[in-house]
């Protein structure tokens, strides 16, 4: 590995809440607004510790809403500040509003969402229907599998987002990760203050300077006091799509610079695990990816040739990418910690949608597992697949709603 | 003409005169001024002016007698409802531009 010569990164035993306080520290942010939430909580008292105890130069505003601290994040980013918030569920859904305003006003805040199941019923434990609700907001969004990951990827995600001018969410499994600790390589701060530059706002306030931002605006373009014909509110939107749709060459760049720095490599849009000769594909996103190579594992033993497609980003969604990857399946089978009732699984939609038009012809199926914290094994997994198997070879080629793996 | 020369990325504006574009086009009312009702006319000195100070856009002149800029006037009437001498009209667009051409 053509690693460049770093300072020694020392491994540290981490949980995912501590991991996302010190990516944020070793970012160098300079304002955090952040409203604590379980499991999130851990994520502000480290950060709230590292800047009460002089470890970090920032200002940690106390907040009485998630509301409030993502304004916070959209108004200090505005001024030209590097900002981080960190929520969870119910707190992720009250920040919607603010969500939109981030993507919209081209503002590179970087938020963690730990994974968490939104009520009711009440539940504090993890799935991801929180930050796939928020999936059309105009956030670039990022899974973790592991902690390590967690660490890594906000650091990237101030890269991405302040290149592009789009803000990231770093999304993490509650408990799973958020409170399991396991080794994690904390890089140098040395290293990543040459992997991370300073923030170069693309807006600022100014008093020698004023402007208005984010005014009234309207449907049509508008001629401006200069002569010059300025976008109107579809122009704005639109540059917005074709950032996130650009963004794949940024992202994959700003990866491959990481782990020619650091010795891990983020240049995919996604992990695969023996995709090369697999004709069944597991896909699966966050944590429950790392389950799935052990469900891989046993189909092999089994004498299956299976594979892992662990989706990383989620948006903007890899849609060539995946057709690469799962051109030559002919199974495969997608776990959703999340539905869009009604119809299915969201990252089973995504898969679909992206191979429409393409020579793909994979069976899909759809499995909707660990809700609330519901427990999904390596075992379970491989008997789902067992079943699709089975189901393929009786003629059953569609299903037209996802299977759940409960109860019922 | 696409918008593509404007370099902004997010809604962005100065503050300047016309800025926003002539937002007098979006008026449908014009206002009739009465000189002979108006206070500082009448007085001939600078007073009342309340139509100067609670005019949103600014178009109207501290002046004798007052000036109204109609790029801008987006014909709102508070000036109408303001005025202590009921020196000024709101006459909808199209009357008033038929009564001037009958």
């Amino acid at each position: 590995m053509g690693k460049k010569e770093t300072r020694k990164a020392s491994t540290w035993i981490l949980d995912g809440n501590h991991a996302a306080a010190l990516g944020a520290k070793l970012s160098r942010v300079q304002v955090i607004a952040a409203y604590p939430i379980t499991p999130q909580s851990p994520v502000t008292e480290t950060l709230s510790e590292f800047v009460e105890g002089g470890e970090l130069g920032a200002q940690y505003i106390a907040v009485e809403s998630e509301h409030s601290a993502l304004a916070v994040c959209t108004s200090a980013s505005m001024v030209g500040a590097r900002t981080f918030t960190a929520t969870s569920a119910h707190g992720l859904a009250y920040m919607h509003e603010m969500l939109h305003w981030a993507a919209g006003a081209r503002l590179p805040v970087v938020l963690a969402c730990v994974n968490r199941a939104i009520g009711a019923p009440w539940n504090v434990l993890n799935d991801q229907q929180d930050s796939i609700s928020q999936r059309d907001t105009g956030w670039i969004q990022i899974y973790a599998r592991n902690n390590q990951e967690i660490l890594d990827s906000i650091i990237q995600a101030y890269k991405i987002a302040e290149s592009i001018y789009i803000p990231v969410m770093v999304c993490y499994d509650g408990y799973i990760l958020s409170h399991t600790e396991m080794p994690v390589d904390v890089p140098a701060q040395e290293d990543v203050d040459r992997f991370l530059p300073a923030y170069k706002p693309n807006t600022i306030l100014d008093p020698a300077n004023p402007k208005n931002y984010n005014l009234v605006t309207l449907a049509n373009p508008r001629v401006n006091a200069e002569g010059v014909l300025c976008h109107g509110y579809m122009e704005l939107r639109y540059l917005l799509q074709e950032a996130l749709q650009n963004s794949r060459e940024r992202i994959t760049t700003v990866g491959r610079e990481f782990g020619e720095l650091f010795g891990r490599s983020y240049a995919s849009m996604f992990w695969e695990d023996r995709l090369e000769d697999a004709d069944i594909v597991i896909v699966a996103m966050g944590s429950l990816a790392m389950e799935a190579i052990v469900a891989a594992d046993m189909l092999r033993e089994a004498g299956h040739k299976a594979g892992v497609l662990g989706l990383k980003v989620f948006r903007p969604f890899p849609k060539s990418d995946v057709v690469r990857a799962l051109g030559k399946a002919r199974l495969v089978v997608v776990f959703d910690k999340n539905i869009s009732y009604g119809i299915e699984g969201a990252t089973c939609s995504e898969i679909k949608s992206a191979l429409y038009g393409s020579s793909a012809r994979a069976v899909i199926r759809n499995f909707i597992v660990g809700l609330g914290g519901r427990d999904i094994k390596a075992r379970e997994l491989v008997d789902a697949v067992n079943k699709s198997l089975l189901s393929m070879k009786e003629g059953d080629l569609s299903k037209e709603y996802p299977e759940w793996i409960c109860a019922i | 003409m696409g918008t593509r020369e404007c370099q902004h990325i997010c809604g962005e504006s100065s503050p300047a005169v016309g800025e926003a574009g002539k937002t007098g086009e979006w008026r449908d009312s014009f206002l009739v001024i009465d000189q002979q009702k108006c206070l500082p006319v009448r007085q001939n000195k600078p007073s009342c002016f309340l139509c100067w100070l609670y005019c949103p856009d600014a178009v109207i002149s501290k002046t004798i007698p007052i000036q109204i800029n109609m790029d801008y006037c987006k014909g709102c009437g508070i000036c109408a409802q303001i005025c202590p001498a009921h020196a000024i009209t709101m006459v909808r667009e199209e009357e008033f531009y038929l009564t001037e051409t009958d």
